[in-house]
């Protein structure tokens, strides 16, 4: 198998509602970022994978929106419906097939347009669930409640999560929701859905992610030094809630043990140096470490607590702030590859980590993470 | 370095307009039963599994998750492509790739669609820049008949000679059990047939249909031990043409053109029209049948009414076009694709049954959709280079 590298990104501002820019806007600005980055032109991309949902743009063929704007026209196209870093994968494969050296993955989506709870309710079965009035908020209220049950753990101690990426956002210039705030506030803010109070929850947002996939024979070509793709897997569990252990994410569990594999890591407590991972709530961010073997199970809250999850701590998770502080749904799991990218390339700007060789980033799709993709991105081939 | 790819099974419904029978699930599992038997293969043996539909059809959101019960996908890596009207197309290219790379020695691949519970119209209209475009081009028969007018107006063809596309097909739908339009009609039918929009009547157009598809793709280290004759994959290419409507070359499909050259050059084939043994086109409506086939280099501009007439296209004729019946005899449009794409490995390894070309060398496949998008798959019984 031939190795690929990501050797430009390019990202927007993450905000509430980008009202005077279209979906093809964003993609515009995403994708000249990520040539500009690279160093590259749009004659230099061979193929084009953009990622986006007919549901979250309202549009029938989404991707119709972003082609050309993607520099697609003349060029192969597909598209990938789901979270970015399943989009990625996709194009990652094909800059390993043989058919193309290059490719271009774009993600977008403008949440600002959107009513998320019937969109989200929409991903429940249409006859046995979806008259319940479920959606992604409360789905993932019932999965905090089975989590901190288990565990034993405390709205307290979730609310850390939002403290720590609210307050990492601060140094992220592209960050919806720099805060400085405690868990006070955090215990304090309105209750959305038991447990999950509105500092718990993941902002509204729009943005574009764009990124720049390279096969190893033209990856030192261009300005940047790549970044290579050293881990990749994903991993889909069941789809009814009573089929699954919500408490626990063995989907997550499968695929982060594969991608460690891949990457040749035997012991990821040691090797990884930053996460960058789907905190779409707070309670994920400390279930998905531990099912990614970061973390004892119901023990990552200790380790937050001792601060090893900060900026300047012995693994810094979201050093971006996260989705906490930014969730365009779709382009959400690319702005985690990017963001790796730029820390691993040591150019995160103020939100630049200490040692990062190895780093890993995640991306979600479906409800209460039923399917998962993690990437470990390295400095070395 | 890159795998070779090929599709080592196939399986389809049988497809109708309505299967109020079977679920989503269950429909998806008909046809993921039916590839694998195909195969000789267990679930388990399945490395990664593609799945597509169109989203606005069903109304089901996130349905690589949704469906991993009908498709086998749980605790394996699930991911979707959709792409409109190319969905299966895309899903197959996606195979190939996912395949080709290396990842993946064994990957199933599944388009599927339940238009009875659709309002198909409505689904595509909204594919369309809402501020530009929506309110002056509705669904898709609107810019099909724009481009078969634009087609007669420059070549000077008639609706006859779409008709007799249509004729072609629909007999060619009887020797295939799975498609949905099992009944031969004649010139004069199709021309009586209600019009629907100028110059299509009825006869030309695709239904829609309840039906789903599935192949399964491997690399070319178990290929030949899990099938005694894999059909090889050549070469895929997806090329799209529209952003505005103002944009299309009306009366030409640049798109088929740039897949042809891009496929048939990397496959060193010259003369398609004496290379290639059978062709599967997703042709939603006869006028389709005229259009891209001088698109994709088979005949010159203008000359397809002619070639179509002497019954080159027809079963017996110097290069078949859909012997399976093609789309307007079956669309599950999440499907339809991807049946092509199985339909053009049948015949490659022989086991098209009752619409078999005899000895089949070179396949085309191709997918068509919204955005003037093409798609095209070229398969081989000889593996490739």
């Amino acid at each position: 198998m031939d190795r690929a590298a990501i050797i430009g990104v390019g990202m927007t501002k993450i905000e509430a509602n980008k009202s005077r820019e279209t979906f093809a806007d964003m993609a515009w600005e995403a994708v000249n970022k990520a040539l500009n980055d690279a160093g590259m032109t749009i004659n230099d991309i061979d193929n084009v994978v953009t990622t986006s949902s007919d549901f979250w743009d309202g549009r029938t063929i989404s991707c119709m929106a972003v082609g050309d704007a993607s520099g697609a026209a003349e060029k192969n196209l597909s598209c990938v419906e789901g979270d970015g870093t399943f989009g990625a994968f996709y194009g990652y494969t094909r800059a390993l097939s043989g058919s193309y050296k290059t490719t271009l993955v774009t993600g977008h989506s403008k949440g600002s347009q959107c009513i998320s709870s019937l969109i989200t309710n929409s991903a429940f079965d249409p006859i046995y669930e979806r008259g319940l009035g479920m959606d992604m908020i409360t789905a993932c209220a019932m999965q905090a409640n089975a989590y901190m049950d288990r565990t034993g753990l405390k709205p307290e101690d979730t609310a850390q999560v939002s403290v720590k990426n609210h307050g990492n956002a601060l140094k992220n210039p592209l960050a919806q929701l720099p805060m400085n705030i405690s868990v006070e506030d955090v215990l304090k803010s309105e209750m959305i859905a038991d447990p999950l109070r509105k500092l718990d929850c993941s902002p509204v947002s729009d943005g574009c992610c764009a990124i720049i996939i390279a096969n190893e024979s033209v990856a030192a070509k261009f300005k940047r030094k790549p970044v290579w793709v050293k881990g990749l897997s994903f991993c889909t569990d069941s789809f009814f809630f009573g089929d699954r252990d919500l408490a626990r994410s063995n989907a997550l569990a499968q695929a982060a043990g594969n991608a460690y594999r891949m990457a040749g890591i035997k012991d990821p407590k040691k090797e990884i140096d930053l996460v960058e991972l789907y905190d779409a709530f707070t309670y994920q961010e400390l279930l998905w470490l531990e099912e990614m073997g970061l973390a004892e199970y119901g023990k990552a809250a200790n380790s937050l607590k001792k601060g090893e999850y900060n900026l300047d701590g012995r693994l810094p998770v979201n050093p971006s702030g996260g989705l906490l502080a930014g969730h365009p749904v779709i382009a959400a799991g690319l702005y985690r590859i990017a963001e790796v990218v730029l820390q691993l390339r040591g150019e995160a700007g103020e939100h630049q980590v200490g040692k990062a060789k190895t780093g890993l980033a995640h991306g979600v799709n479906g409800l209460c993470g039923q399917s998962h993709c993690v990437w470990i991105l390295d400095q070395e081939k | 370095m890159a795998k070779r790819v090929a599709i080592v099974g196939t399986g389809q419904t049988y497809h109708k307009s309505h299967r109020p029978d079977v679920n989503g699930q269950e429909l998806i599992n008909e046809a993921v039963q039916r590839a694998l038997a195909d195969a000789e293969l267990a679930i388990k043996d399945i490395d990664a599994i593609l799945i597509g539909n169109m989203d606005h059809f069903e109304g089901i959101n996130y349905v690589d998750c949704w469906s991993v019960d009908g498709a086998g996908g749980v605790m394996k890596p699930v991911i979707k492509i959709t792409t409109g009207g190319t969905t299966g197309a895309s899903l197959a290219i996606g195979g190939y790739h996912m395949v080709a790379s290396g990842m993946f020695q064994k990957v199933l691949i599944i388009g599927w669609e339940k238009n009875s519970e659709s309002d198909t119209t409505g689904a595509i209209t909204t594919a369309f820049d809402p501020v530009w475009d929506r309110q002056v081009f509705a669904g898709a028969i609107s810019g099909l008949a724009a481009e078969a007018q634009a087609y007669m107006a420059r070549y000077g063809a008639s609706d006859r000679d779409g008709a007799r596309v249509s004729v072609r097909d629909r007999k060619h739908a009887t020797n295939n059990p799975y498609a949905q339009l099992r009944k031969e009609v004649s010139l004069e039918d199709v021309l009586a047939s209600p019009m629907l929009a100028d110059p299509i009547h009825l006869l030309d157009v695709c239904p829609r249909s309840d039906g789903a598809c599935a192949v399964i793709m491997a690399n070319e280290d178990v290929a030949g031990r899990i099938c005694p004759v894999p059909d090889w994959i050549w070469g895929t290419s997806a090329h799209n043409t529209q952003a505005m409507i103002g944009d299309v070359d009306w009366g030409r499909l640049k798109s088929m053109e740039q897949c042809a050259t891009e496929i048939f050059k990397k496959a060193g084939i010259k003369e398609p029209r004496k290379e290639l043994s059978v062709i599967e086109m997703y042709q939603p409506y006869s006028f389709a049948g005229l259009i891209w086939i001088e698109d994709m280099g088979i005949v010159g501009h203008g000359e397809a009414p002619r070639y179509i007439w002497d019954g080159n296209t027809d079963m017996g004729g110097e290069l078949p076009v859909n012997p399976s019946g093609g789309v307007i005899s079956c669309n599950p449009i999440g499907a339809t694709g991807l049946i092509r794409c199985a339909e053009a490995a049948m015949q490659v390894m022989g086991k098209a049954e009752g619409r078999q070309v005899p000895d089949v060398k070179f396949a085309v496949s191709t997918g068509f959709g919204g955005c003037m998008w093409t798609n095209m798959l070229l398969h081989g019984k000889k593996k490739p280079n």
